[in-house]
């Protein structure tokens, strides 16, 4: 099936929690472990741990599996990745119906214009 | 100026309902088979820069189907729609089923589209209907409502700083 977008589908999901988004920005500015995450948020360790659970099965996280305190590292890639399909459709309507203004007068001279006879 | 992009405009008129407006500087006839002809329809219904439409098929009348595939050329990445036209009034109103292939949000979405021409000027309603709010709120939340949903703005903002931040 289409993976691109079952990706990002569960990156969306992901992104739809406060906290989790918190998490992110907290990781933008470097590496953390989960006790690192748990103090600003005064939230349990668990807590924390689910969240980051959801996190790494979207891809939005790795976390390194030999390190004792496997610290938490942002994967960029896939948030650009949302981030850039968001774009896209922001941008959707706007862009189409600038094209559309263009098609229309380009094809304004083939249909009588009212008032305004099509010049031979 | 020929162009109206001033008119442009995204609400939230109910709990169900995205509506877009927009003006254009033709007569309706001409803006509603920009619309409805497959052979204009995938000269402009493209977003940004960058995709395509391989695929646009309509069969405009009631009962008829159409289907919308969009493709990015850059990466390959393919993302397709359709539906079922339920009421075909030329050159005035459209009603057609919608469902995205990969749809984020339950059931389907019902499109209204009306042209309504005043001194050469066309206004373009576009009226898209969720089965309940939830899947609105559903669909803006993933961006499949076309990124103009209320609460989106925050979460793009987000976005941006964090892919900032990171990439630095």
């Amino acid at each position: 099936m289409n993976t691109t977008s079952t990706r990002l589908d569960a990156t969306f999901a992901a992104l739809a929690d406060p906290t989790r988004r918190a998490i992110l920005a907290r990781l933008a500015s470097g590496d953390a472990t989960v006790n690192e995450l748990a103090e600003p948020f005064a939230m349990t360790q668990p807590a924390i741990s689910k969240h980051l659970k959801v996190l790494e099965r979207a891809g939005l996280i790795s976390r390194n599996r030999d390190a004792q305190r496997r610290p938490s590292r942002l994967e960029a890639r896939r948030l650009a990745e949302a981030s850039a399909w968001l774009d896209q459709y922001r941008q959707f309507w706007e862009a189409s119906f600038a094209r559309l203004d263009t098609v229309l007068k380009e094809l304004q001279p083939k249909t009588a214009r009212r008032g305004k006879p099509a010049r031979r | 100026m020929p162009f109206y992009p001033e008119s442009f405009r995204v609400s939230t008129p109910t709990d169900r309902e995205v509506l877009v407006e927009r003006d254009f500087h033709a007569p309706r006839e001409l803006v509603f088979e920009a619309f409805t002809k497959p052979e204009l329809v995938r000269r402009w219904l493209l977003g940004p820069d960058g995709w395509t439409m391989p695929v646009c098929e309509i069969d405009l009348r009631p009962g008829g189907a159409y289907r919308y595939v969009w493709r990015k050329e850059a990466t390959g990445m393919e993302m397709g729609m359709g539906g079922v036209f339920r009421e075909v009034v030329r050159p005035v109103k459209l009603v057609a089923t919608e469902k995205f292939d990969d749809a984020w949000y339950p059931g389907e979405a019902v499109d209204t589209t009306t042209f309504e021409e005043q001194a050469g000027i066309t206004k373009v309603t576009l009226t898209v209907l969720y089965e309940s709010k939830e899947a609105r709120d559903t669909a803006s939340r993933s961006g499949m409502e076309r990124g103009m949903a209320a609460g989106y703005d925050r979460l793009e903002t987000i976005l941006a700083e964090v892919a900032k931040v990171s990439t630095s």
